[in-house]
This record gives structure tokens, sequence and C-alpha cells, in this order.
């Protein structure tokens, strides 16, 4: 298959050396299990259960709140403890809503539902998918369900299933490509069906050459699934910069790649959906790689969601020194977790107890104008000059010089000599110019309702004077009437006199 | 829950970093360094040490005014870095103020004027060499033939001090020597023709040795190339600019040969003599004030290598490496913001592209605006 060139990206340190060959591993259940209501892009979800409710495994513990949104179910059969605030992986570091779940130890699935056969009506399968609450499980954790729906707004032709696991450290889609391929193609092939798909694309990045041979041997007989290698380079993984390389398509700005025919999941998601589908069981758990120079013993584990990261790093023999950051994801666009009593979630690809060695964190000192950030930005930004633009505040000009095509992908900030928080910048000026945005919208809903009153009141008070003068006027006909009335009884009285 | 101040990623870095950058360069200077110490003895060995010693002084005192880490800054080898330039562009015999005052006007005008490292407009070393070229004419043409160090031909330690602090009894003057292009320019203002100056048996394997009079680290074609050489490898350059300036004088100086070659020098002189070589992977390739985006590298290198041709051949002076590389400077702001990567779904004027489905691949290396002037074109044609 021809490939697209991309521009830019970087090649970090793959590191994924520590997991690759380690066989995925079940992990023990907690003693406590958090379940957070806002999981997933989009509004949180509605808890339907009360403390002291008795669930089984796969219970339906939140609803979906709206089109974009997501179903929770219990991890495993337990009490509910409690329902308020904890500690949530949120870049915030400010606690959410969990709800709290202590597992009886029997892991006894409820029912379950019925699974659906291989020519099951699209609809039927996406709607399954919504009903499993599955979201994107490389991260992004939009619900799948709408991007599953998308054939129908939109002309599409090609299903693109991202492989490319191009963030250092994190090996657990590999493994899973590995161990469960057939259920993963299963999966796919119910995704192509719902979405009306004839091509199908697996995307496997060239360093995971076990995963491709596995994933090319099942698909063989199937000329609708292609499974091709990418080259090995970050952010091969970015949803518009993979459909490039693989269709040479280019997305229009502030466009979808459904705009293009080309819909993008993440491989992990399709073994969600082979569970949900095949075997009727919503999403409840989740393989991640647990990583990074402070862990003893790095592992890939499937968890049941709601488990703390620390029981997790407690399984792969603890830490070895302490971490200067433990991060939820991969370490070029992970964030930051806070605390160790955040629980795994739906989205949580990975778990890495980074020490000062692997962030390579250094002083920051002058730019030089290398150009290396220009070089390297796969979507054609100049960093240096958005930052310069940012750092003397004027954001408008920023805006003007690409800030808000910037995919936040940190292939600056990583590849710049100088140490210089490029993306860091540009995080911030995003963030600044939504806050600005949602004030100058605020002022002008109010500005609007002040408008609307004053009109209302100019309305009210125009009818008031219009229905006063109305009736004046008839007052004033009645006493005419009243008068004419009496003068024409005083005349025929004075006539009769 | 432990509170600690966020610092967002990535949380992994490059091994690359900008005093990494500045070893690579001196490094990638060594071996025309070594070479043109060796070629003109001690009393270049002296102005090159003062020349560096001045610009990293000057550097600390700028740092210490300007209230910024005086330790952090130096660490960074630019001062260094420009200094050494300096002294290498250099006559070699220069007197010790030549390369006192070369260092403070490199970092002080040229350099923190500005703001210090990444702030200025101008390459410090060249605005350094012009300034005194025009105010110190004799002593910064006063070349001398090679006098390799430890040879008869060459002063002793002691002699060359007095060279240097210029308390010398040998006649200078008597000793001086005319660089290649020079000695061109010279001959050719009495009318002679370039085909009689440069006759058959010039000697081209000199230019690529580097054993003529010329400047510190100017001389040896050969020895610079490997240093450019390893500036590409260790990816501190691209070959942008270097070949863009080089293409630049070639092109125009092997026409104008071909027309009238008493004229016009070879494009081989042109390309092997004085700065060429140096400046184009050692000067214009400064990072601070070239161009950040390829292209405009190229365009930044051609006008270079054009006005380098254009100066030597109608210009005062003989050489215009200099010249070319600050008027280039200038135009890099120009530059930068007039070529830009297009933006990833934007048209070059950044209006998103149009969203039509399914569209097919754009044929490679065909831009959106050229596609637009196709189809213009077609329906013109059908209007007619």
């Amino acid at each position: 298959m021809r490939l697209f060139r991309i521009r830019g990206g970087v090649h970090p340190n793959e590191r994924k050396d520590a997991t690759k060959d380690k066989a995925i591993v079940n992990l023990p259940l907690s003693e406590k299990l958090f379940l957070p209501l806002q999981q997933h892009i989009g509004a949180p979800s509605r808890a339907i259960v009360e403390v002291g409710d008795v669930v089984k495994k796969g219970q339906l513990v939140a609803k979906a709140a709206g089109p974009i949104s997501a179903a929770i179910h219990a991890s495993t059969s337990g009490t509910i403890a409690a329902i308020g605030p904890h500690p949530v992986p949120h870049a915030s570091g400010l606690m959410g809503r969990a709800v709290t779940l202590i597992p009886d130890g029997k892991d006894e699935w409820g029912e379950t539902m019925p699974p659906l056969s291989d020519d099951a009506d699209p609809k039927d399968i996406a709607n399954r998918v919504a009903d499993a609450g599955i979201v994107g499980l490389g991260g992004a954790t939009f619900p799948s369900s709408v991007k599953l729906n998308l054939g129908e707004r939109h002309d599409l032709d090609i299903l693109l299933m991202n492989g490319a696991e191009c963030e250092p450290f994190l090996t657990c889609d590999d493994r899973l490509m590995q161990e469960h391929t057939d259920e993963l193609i299963q999966g796919i092939r119910l995704m192509a069906r719902a979405l009306g798909v004839k091509q199908t694309i697996i995307a496997i990045e060239k360093n995971k050459p076990k995963s491709a041979a596995a994933m090319e041997a099942a698909t063989q007989d199937d000329a609708g699934i292609q499974v091709v290698q990418v080259p090995t380079r970050y952010p091969m993984g970015s949803e518009k910069h993979l459909v490039h390389t693989l269709t040479g398509r280019e997305t229009p700005a502030r466009a979808l790649t459904a705009d293009i025919g080309v819909v993008v999941h993440n491989i992990a998601t399709s073994f969600a959906v082979y569970e949900a589908v095949k075997l009727g069981r919503p999403l409840v758990s989740r393989v991640l790689t647990i990583s990074g120079g402070a862990v003893k013993e790095p592992k890939n584990v499937r968890t049941a969601l709601g488990t703390p990261i620390k029981d997790l790093i407690n399984f792969c023999g603890g830490l070895t020194e302490k971490p200067q950051e433990i991060l939820s994801g991969g370490p070029m666009m992970g964030q930051p977790l806070r605390s160790t009593d955040i629980p795994t979630v739906k989205g949580m690809n990975g778990v890495l107890a980074l020490t000062a060695k692997d962030t390579q964190r250094g002083q920051t000192h002058a730019c030089i104008r290398c150009g290396t950030c220009v070089s390297v930005c796969p979507v054609g930004l100049m960093p240096l000059e958005v930052m310069r633009n940012i750092q003397n505040d004027q954001l408008d000009a920023a805006v003007d010089t690409g800030l808000m095509d910037c995919i936040a992908c940190g292939s600056c900030s990583f590849a710049c000599p100088s140490n210089i928080p490029l993306v860091q910048n540009m995080h911030y000026a995003k963030g600044h110019l939504t806050a600005q945005q949602r004030t100058q919208h605020r002022n002008e809903e109010a500005k609007r309702l002040a408008e609307d009153k004053i009109r209302r009141v100019e309305k009210e008070a125009a009818e008031r004077k219009a229905m006063m003068e109305k009736k004046k006027a008839a007052a004033a006909a009645a006493k005419a009437a009243k008068e004419k009335a009496a003068a024409e009884a005083a005349a025929k009285e004075g006539g009769d006199a | 829950m432990e509170f600690r101040p966020f610092i967002a990623g990535p949380y992994t870095h490059t091994s690359r970093s900008t005093s990494k950058i500045m070893f690579w360069v001196i490094v990638a200077l060594l071996p025309t360094t070594v070479f043109g110490l060796g070629l003109y003895g001690w009393p270049a060995i002296y102005l090159f040490l003062t020349t560096i010693l001045s610009a990293a002084l000057t550097e600390a005192v700028c740092l210490k005014l300007a209230g910024k880490p005086v330790m952090s800054g130096l660490s960074d080898n630019s001062a260094v870095l420009s200094g050494w330039i300096l002294a290498l562009a250099l006559p070699p015999w220069a007197p010790w103020w030549v390369g006192l005052l070369g260092g403070i006007i490199a970092i002080g005008l040229a350099k923190h004027v500005f703001g210090g490292l990444g702030q200025n407009l101008f390459n410090p070393a060249m605005i350094a060499r012009i300034a005194m070229v025009i105010s110190f004419p004799v002593e910064l043409t006063r070349y001398v033939a090679p006098r390799p160090i430890f040879t008869d031909s060459a002063p002793g330690a002691l002699e060359s001090f007095k060279i240097f602090i210029g308390s010398t009894t040998l006649d200078l003057d008597a000793m001086s020597s005319a660089s290649v292009l020079s000695h061109a320019k010279s001959e050719m203002s009495k009318g002679i023709s370039l085909t009689d100056i440069f006759g058959p048996d010039f000697p081209i394997m000199d230019l690529l040795i580097g054993n003529t009079t010329g400047c510190l680290g100017e001389t040896s074609a050969a020895l610079i190339l490997l240093g450019g050489l390893i500036l590409l490898t260790t990816r501190v350059i691209t070959w942008h600019i270097p070949v863009a300036i080089i293409a630049a004088i070639l092109l125009p100086a092997s026409i104008a040969h071909l027309i009238d070659p008493g004229r016009f020098m070879s494009p081989a002189v042109h390309a092997l003599a004085a700065s060429t070589l140096f400046g184009a992977f050692f000067i214009a390739t400064d990072l601070v004030t070239s161009p950040t985006t390829p292209k405009g590298q190229l365009i930044y290198g051609a006008g270079i290598g054009l006005l380098i041709f254009v100066i030597r051949t109608w210009g005062a002076y003989p050489e215009g490496m200099a010249f070319a590389v600050l008027l280039m400077n200038a135009a890099t702001p120009l530059i930068d913001r007039w070529v830009r990567p297009r933006i990833y779904g934007r048209d070059l004027k950044g209006r998103p592209l149009p969203v039509n489905k399914k569209t097919k691949p754009r044929p490679k290396g065909k831009r959106k605006s050229e596609m637009t002037h196709t189809t213009e074109a077609t329906k013109t044609e059908e209007a007619n």
C-alpha cells in the first residue's frame, strides 16, 4: 500500500522494551473501587444507584446524560458505599464525583445483554456499544457509539483502526493485538458493519512487527481488511495524520476525518466492542501498561475500572524511588496524576511513574531561533513565533499564526534544545482564549437579556398607554353619551313642560 | 493529597541542548582552526586567544550589567563561538587591539544591545568585522603569506609577541602579501585581463589545501568542507543555506565566465577562494540570524550567494561575504514572515481547505494555489 508523507514529527526514545514481551495479567480485585461519573468527553453520567444498594457485575450504575455521554457499569459485584467527591484523573487536579463500590469478592455477573449475531442490524450494533458505555479507549474517550453512527450523515468509505501506539512506554495495544487477535478482528468487523464501510485499514507502527504479523495472519482471507505498517514516528497516532499517511486525504481545518470519508477508532476499542456485542458485557475493565523508570516490575495488566492506581503500582512490585511524575497515558501527551488514590478510568491506557532521568527536564534557555520546532511541527506551525505572540500577550496574533490548529502533540517542546515550554504556552493561551470567549459570550447573553427586558418593558408601557387611552376614550365617549342623553332628556322634559 | 506545582507535559525530552549545538560547532571549527594557527604561527595564536577572551569577558560584563546569571549565560558557549568565528575571519597577524575591539563590538554592540542571545538581528562576528574593515582598513587588509609555525620563515614566540603588541622592528609591510581575490581586483584595476592574472599554472590545489594568503581560518577549503560535513551529520545545520549560497555564486559566475573569461573569475576560484565556504557553512548558518524554514533558508542563501557575486564582480571590496550576510540578515524577519509552512488543513493563505467529500489525494508536490490556477486556466480556455 502506498503511504503518504506527513511533515514533522519526532523520535522519542521508545522505552517499550520494559513491557513489550510481558503478557497481559489480571489484577486481583481491590478493597474499594471508585467509579468517576466523568470518564468520557461530554456530560457527566447520572448516578442511578443509591448508597447501600447491592449491585452485580455489569449492572448499570450511572446513565448517559445526553447525546455525548456514556453509561457506567459496576466493575464487580458488591455494595455501593458512597457517592461523592473523590480524586479523579483530571488536568485540574480537583476532585470529581465518583461512586464508591465495595466488592463482595464473588465478582458475580448480573444479567448480561443477549449476544448479537454477525449480521445484526448496524443500528443495533451502535446501540449496543452505547448501552455498554464504550468510549474511545486510546485516551480521547469520545463515546464510540456516536462515532459508529457517523455513517448516517457522512459519506464514509474507510474504517481506520489506530494501532499506531506512538507514545513511548505504552505496549497495551501491542499485547492486545497479539493475545486477542481474533476478538479484535471480530470487533473490527462489527464496527465496519455499523458504519457501513467496505474497506478497513489496521495501521500499526513498524516497531510492532509481531502484532502486525498476527493481525495479518488473521485477516489474510478478508479482502476488506488491510493491515498496514506505518513509519515509527510520533505523532503517527494523531487521527488526521494517520488518515493522511494511509489515504493521502487531508482533513480540512475545523473539519472531521468523517468529512473526508474516514472514521478512526482505537484498536483497543474493538476489543470492548467485541465483548459488548458478542458476549453482552459492558465495559468494566481494560488493559493498560504500568511502566516508567520508578516502577520495579513494569507490566501489562487487565484491571477492573475504578481500581486505585496505587494498587496497580503495588502489583508491579511498588516503586524503586520517588518518581518525579506519575502520569496517566504516555509521556508525550499524558496527564499528571496528583494522587495514587485516583482510580483507573476507561481512557487510561497507561500509568507511568517517571524518574528525573526519564523526564529529562532541563533548565530553560534563550531561544536561539534554531528552527527545530518549525521542522518538527506536524501541523506546519512556527511554534517559536506563536510563542512570541503569546508571551507578548497578543493572543489574536497567536491565533493568526495558527494557535488553534495546534494539536498539542508536544513535539516542539520535546525537541527544543533550549527547553522552552512551547506547547505548554499554547495550552495556556488556548485556555485563556476559551475563558475570554466564555466571558464574552456571557456578556453578550447578559446584554441580549437586558435589551430584551428594555424592549419588553417599553412594549408593556406602550400597551398600557394604549389601554389607558382606549379606556379614556371609552370613558369620554360614555360621558359624552351620558351628557347627550341627559341633555336630550332635559330637552324632552322641557318640551313636555 | 500531595500538592506540588503542576508542570505540563511532555514528560520526556530530546538529549539535544543549546550548549551541545554550540559544542558541535566548535568541534567542526577545529580542523580549519588548528590548520590556520599552524600556518600563520604565534601571532595568529595570540590574536585568536585575545579575540575569544575579549568576547567572553564582554559577555560576562554585559550579563552582569543586565542582571542576568553570568555563569549559566557563559556556559552555553555562544560568546566563545562568536569570538572564535570572528578571529578566524581576521587577518592572521592583526595587532592585539583588533582582537580586543572586535570581541567588544561583536558581543557588546551586535548582541547585547539587542537583548542578548537569540535577540540580535545581525551576525555579531560579521558586524565586528565590517566595523573594523571600515574603521581600520590598513590593519584589516594587511595579510601575510603563510609562515608555518616552527619553520625558519616563522617568527619565534617572543618576536611574534612583539608583532602582536606592535613594537616589532620587522617591516610588516614588506612581509605582506595579497589574497587571491584582492590580487585579482588590484591587477584588474590596472587593466590586466584575468586570463593573464590567473595563468595556466594557477595553483588551484593550494586553494583547496589552504597554503595561501588569507584570513586566519578561511584558507583551507578542504578542512572547511570537513567541518561543514560535521555540522551536517550532527544536524546542527541543514544543507539548505550552504547549498543555496554556493549554487547562487556558481551559477552566475559560470555564465559570466563563459561569456568573458578575461573579465569574470572562474567559478572554481569563486567557490574555493577566501571566505566562500567558511561563510556558507559557518557564518551564514548562524541560527539566530538566519530564517527558520527550509524554504526561507534557500531564499536567504541564494540572496547571499548572488550578493557575493555582485560585490566581488562590480563592488569596491574584493570579498563580500560579510556584507552579503549582513544584508540578508536584515531580510530575515521579512523572509520568516512571508515564507512559512502551510498549516495542515489550510491553504497557503490560511483559509480552511474546502470540505469536498472523498477528495482524491493531491498529486505530490503540487500546491493548492497551482491547482486552482490550472482550473482557472481551463475555465478561461473553455470560455474562449
